[in-house]
């Protein structure tokens, strides 16, 4: 019956095909979009990540995320070094900055600015450096106005110019020498990641009285994170997070202060319903276009458990089809895209194709039931009429 | 289980739908019988509960009241699960739509009823494909049902109704779609491979054409049996109707 069911199915081409792209369009959509913000959550925390050196973060009480920095007192690092279980701590300077392209006229885009994230990194350890460099040694970061800046970074503060070293751009009236190209996760706002030493940052931001950002800590052996972070936060009065806690925060804080979370999830419950939409008018107007035919079947001896058992094969079959040319095509659009800077770091992850699998399910599923309802109820004497 | 001699046997039968004062008599007291090896018509007005009776005899449609049995089986006690099965194993259906499935070739339109009944795919269109050359259409095994005329339609679907050798084969209307010859040649055909000693046949039939390959005609109006007319004399008393 199964093989009747897959031929019912197929014979009507046009009805076939539309149930397919409508499945094919839900998950397509509701893939694509979900990776989008996936994508998009992901870079709210991409420095939170890319920094694994650090267990924990230290930060002003107040602070929510990583774009908006309260800056902490000097002293407060020493205060985090005196807490038990903290093997090291670290100060690091997170900051948002003009940088303007210098370099004489002959440069091209001189004169330009782009606000760029500059990481001051301990001059000491660098901790939080770049693991992966392009161009350059990371070594140089220790030269005199030395600036590492990340691949799409570079492309920001100099468009469409072949990958060099030796560029220079003026950041608060002070000379920075770009000795290095990295790579790193891109940030949520599309602004270059400079990455220097915490003494050199000092120079490249407007005065303040305070400008620490974070303070890293790196947990002994044979400690908790969370026991280390809550003894911090009692013993200091900071808010101390491990990196996971932080980062949870950071993608909080976006989703509950902006309209992205919404405006996603509207795209994906429209690609939902017009899925449900498509596939399950499609599939019941398939189902009544054939209603003598179930009923020749029903008067012939098929019980009503094969007869759904048939629709829930054409359903699947259809959901299964749909599915993978769905996400086939998301992952096409993102490995074209991949070089694209709006959309590095973009993919479809695991977590993403198993939800929209669950969501092609109920999709098929619902799809199915009008079709499967109209067949139970089917009197098989119809084909008499 | 043989607790009728006859291949249908109806005492008192009747047929309502609806409740109340919605409630509306379909069929009443119907009292008739059919033996084996005969082909009998079903012949009367639109309305007249034709489709009904044939509806219940092949266990599509309940019974309100009186006796049924139907090859031996009391068909109007049984459970809709067994009655699945009973239509499955022993009953072929004939329809005035051929009710055949366009995605589906001639030999595979004809295996339909075996693969419901669990034979293997290929031995099933195997079987269909002897069937089909019996009723004359063997060089269109493989046709789909789009490329075959009405007369080769339905000769199809005889070919399904008899390719698991149903015991009781029910026929509605089976030449209404085709032209006078072609109906000629199917009823010729029905006559031919469906009338055997342990085998009965009922046509629903308006075709006036036709009436001349029964063995029986029972004609019905306002849901009652009104004559019986036939039967040849070797086969006197083969059908009775107590009306």
């Amino acid at each position: 019956m199964i093989w009747i069911a897959l031929k019912m199915l197929t014979g009507d081409r046009a009805k076939y095909f539309g149930i397919v792209f409508g499945v094919t369009f839900a998950s397509l959509l509701m893939a694509h979009q979900v990776s989008i913000f996936v994508g998009i959550m992901s870079r709210c925390t991409s420095q939170v990540r890319d920094l694994d050196e650090a267990d924990i973060w230290v930060m002003n009480p107040y602070v929510k995320y990583t774009d908006e920095v309260m800056a902490l007192s000097d002293n407060d690092l020493p205060r985090v070094r005196g807490v038990e279980g903290v093997e090291w701590a670290v100060r690091l300077f997170k900051g948002g900055i003009r940088a303007k392209i210098t370099g004489g006229e002959e440069t091209e885009g001189a004169g330009n600015f782009r606000g760029v994230q500059v990481m001051g990194l301990d001059d000491a350890t660098l901790i939080g450096a770049p693991r992966e460099m392009i161009l350059g040694d990371l070594a140089d970061i220790r030269q005199p106005d030395a600036i590492i800046v990340d691949e799409c970074g570079y492309s920001y503060l100099f468009p469409g110019q072949k990958m060099a070293t030796g560029q220079i751009i003026e950041m608060n009236d002070r000379r920075a020498v770009l000795v290095g190209i990295c790579k790193a996760s891109p940030p949520f706002t599309a602004q270059a990641v400079i990455f220097t030493r915490y003494s050199q940052a000092m120079q490249f931001s407007p005065p303040e009285r305070r400008l620490m950002s974070f303070v890293l800590v790196k947990v002994a052996d044979g400690y908790s994170k969370e026991d280390v972070a809550r003894s911090i936060s009692e013993r200091t009065g900071l808010k101390a997070l491990t990196r996971r806690e932080f980062e949870f925060s950071c993608v909080m804080f976006y989703i509950t202060s902006t309209g992205i979370a919404i405006n996603f999830g509207i795209t994906v419950m429209l690609g939902f319903v017009v899925g449900i939409a498509i596939a399950g008018q499609t599939l019941y107007l398939f189902t009544i276009e054939n209603i003598k035919q179930f009923g020749a079947l029903k008067a012939m001896g098929t019980s009503n458990s094969r007869i759904v058992g048939m629709i829930l094969t054409q359903s699947a079959v259809v959901g299964v089809l749909g599915y993978s040319i769905g996400m086939g095509l998301a992952a096409a659009f993102f490995e074209v895209t991949k070089n694209a800077i709006a959309l590095k770091g973009f993919k479809v992850v695991p977590e993403v194709m198993i939800g929209t699998a669950f969501a092609v399910a109920i999709i098929v599923t619902l799809a199915s039931l009008l079709s499967i309802r109209k067949v139970l109820v089917l009197e098989p004497a119809v084909v008499f009429r | 289980m043989s607790e009728s001699s006859f291949a249908v046997e109806c005492r008192g039968l009747c047929k309502s739908f609806g409740d109340g004062e919605n409630r509306v008599q379909v069929l009443r007291d119907i009292d008739v019988t059919v033996n084996y090896g005969e082909m009998t018509l079903l012949v009367g007005p639109s309305g007249c509960g034709k489709t009904t009776l044939i509806s219940m005899v092949a266990g599509l449609l309940n019974v309100s009241a009186g006796d049924l049995f139907v090859l031996g089986s009391d068909l109007g006690k049984m459970p809709g699960r067994r009655k699945t099965a009973f239509r499955s194993a022993n009953i072929g259906f004939v329809f005035q739509q051929y009710n055949l499935l366009p995605a589906l070739t001639a030999a595979e339109n004809a295996a339909v009823p075996l693969i419901i009944g669990g034979m293997r795919r290929s031995k099933a269109v195997a079987r269909a494909r002897e069937m089909l050359a019996m009723v004359g259409i063997g060089e269109k095994a493989g046709s789909f049902i789009s490329q075959m005329s009405g007369g080769q339609q339905q000769r199809v679907a005889i070919a399904r109704a008899l390719v698991n050798e149903p015991r009781l084969l029910v026929c509605d209307e089976p030449t209404a779609a085709l032209d006078g010859k072609s109906g000629q040649t199917v009823m010729q055909l029905l006559k031919e491979v469906a009338c055997r000693p342990d085998r009965a046949v009922i046509v629903v039939t308006h075709d006036n054409r036709v009436l001349h390959f029964g063995d029986r005609i029972i004609h019905m109006n306002d849901g009652q049996i009104e004559t019986v007319t036939g039967p040849e004399p070797a086969f006197a008393g083969s059908m009775q109707a107590s009306h």
